[in-house]
């Protein structure tokens, strides 16, 4: 076992982070194609936004994944994580920008209300904001203007925006719907696993 | 804003409606027992078996029993009727249906005078409804109307869209159809109509009762409490299709809004 861990981490090492980005924005075009020839269903505007925040969501959930990950199994995937979540928030972006063009067409008095008024829509708004800081902060020399201590407590704002995240999802869903009660069970045992004392 | 959209409003109401194509109105559909997704009750749907199909009539009637379908529709007047379908979701549509009048099935069974409501059920078949295996809903899906709202004119029972027979995803073989009123009022594939005096449970009441009120008429002025319902987004546009504002009683105010005379829709929505 840890010998196929130490090869997957060999060639991690090998892999270009450059190289998450570009598989990982794919969808992106993949998914506009699909919305233009009916694959995303007879109305494509709910169906992208859905697929957009769904992608926003794993992603965060994924880069949940790498600190467990090397501390439980030895794998290290920590030269991605800031890719991951990255992506992530450019998904959100794309998402949001969705909603507020295609989705509400430029509604702003009735997105304004909304905003305040709709839960899912007000916490949806928060888990974006959060993931602001985390995105402008994503670079080297932020690192070295907070100091690492510094950084690493303010991106600890992670773990909020995906709770947002999660919360945001199972509260638009109608009825009792099984795949955001999912998402959120993973998430709340990601966040889980942070809190298990380390073994001496 | 407001005055702007109520004059578009108004205006829409005029002109003639266009129909949304077959495809839009049999490949997008809510019916939570073939699957939450929009496009499972077309690909799942397939396995619900209609043939034969009886619809019991029972409660405050005349002559209870179980009706069958075909002896029903050798007895009703087949016509079309265009309406607007507004989905509390949002979402619109024009549909083109062929189907009765509900008064007519009713005037069937005799209707007593101390009935005062319309009770409806829908098949529940966990053999051919894969959607049923997971509690969305408390199965089986149940409506209900008013009685005055039941022999409405603009109330009928569909049977067909665009003069075929009603695909099973549409609610095979005979469904509710109330245009005034947010689609999933409209009740699929009836099996069960009862004449009560009292007030009948609904499901989507049951699930969530802040959400779903037992009257559910279209009303810009009433919002979902997660959602606006001031303007929704007509399917069948693509991308680019923009939203429209939503009106009042679904277009049908003038033929309905005399049933609701009195009342606050807000507490009574």
């Amino acid at each position: 076992m840890t010998r196929v861990i130490d090869a997957i981490n060999r060639g991690a090492r090998r892999v270009p982070t450059w190289v998450v980005y570009i598989l990982y924005m794919l969808p992106v075009p993949y998914l506009l194609y699909l919305a233009q020839t009916g694959g995303l269903g007879r109305e494509p505007i709910k169906a992208l936004e859905h697929e957009l925040g769904e992608i926003a969501l794993q992603l965060l959930i994924i880069g949940l994944c790498v600190t467990p990950l090397r501390r439980f199994t030895g794998l290290n995937l920590l030269k991605f994580r800031r890719a991951l979540g990255l992506l992530a928030f450019i998904y959100v972006v794309l998402h949001l920008t969705v909603w507020v063009v295609l989705d509400m067409s430029l509604l702003w008095g009735q997105m304004w209300a909304d905003i305040w008024k709709r839960p899912y829509i007000t916490v949806g708004m928060a888990g974006f904001l959060v993931l602001l800081p985390l995105a402008v902060t994503s670079n080297n020399a932020s690192v070295r203007r907070l100091g690492a201590a510094g950084w690493r407590q303010l991106h600890k704002l992670t773990y909020l925006a995906v709770v947002l995240g999660g919360i945001h999802y199972l509260w638009l869903a109608k009825g009792f719907q099984l795949e955001p009660i999912l998402y959120m069970a993973v998430i709340l045992a990601l966040l889980a696993l942070r809190v298990v004392p380390k073994r001496r | 804003g407001l005055g702007l959209a109520s004059i578009a409003g108004e205006a829409r109401a005029q002109e003639a409606l266009e129909p949304n194509s077959y495809e839009d109105i049999t490949q997008y559909n809510n019916y939570y027992e073939f699957g939450t997704g929009k496009g499972d009750p077309a690909r799942n749907a397939h396995t619900l078996t209609t043939e034969p199909w009886t619809v019991k009539i029972d409660g405050m009637v005349d002559r209870p029993g179980a009706y069958g379908f075909d002896d029903i529709m050798k007895a009703m007047t087949v016509e079309e009727r265009l309406y607007r379908f507004r989905c509390v979701e949002a979402w619109s549509m024009v549909i083109p249906w062929n189907g009765f009048e509900l008064a007519d099935l009713l005037d069937m069974a005799g209707v007593q005078s101390s009935a005062k409501y319309v009770a409806f059920e829908t098949a529940l078949r966990p053999d051919e409804m894969p959607g049923v295996r997971f509690p969305v809903l408390d199965w089986p899906y149940v409506e209900g109307l008013r009685l005055d709202e039941a022999v409405h004119p603009l109330t009928i029972m569909a049977t067909g869209i665009y003069g075929k027979d009603i695909p099973n995803q549409n609610g095979a073989p005979l469904r509710l159809v109330v245009p005034w009123k947010y689609g999933f009022k409209s009740i699929k594939s009836v099996v069960r109509i009862t004449l009560t005096d009292k007030e009948p449970p609904t499901s989507w009441n049951k699930a969530n009762a802040r959400e779903y009120g037992f009257y559910s008429n279209v009303n810009p002025e009433v919002d979902h409490p997660r959602w606006s319902q001031a303007t929704e987004r007509p399917v069948g546009g693509g991308l680019f299709a923009g939203r429209i504002p939503t009106l009042m009683f679904n277009g049908y105010e003038e033929d309905v809004a005399e049933l609701y005379a009195g009342m606050d829709l807000t507490a009574n929505f």
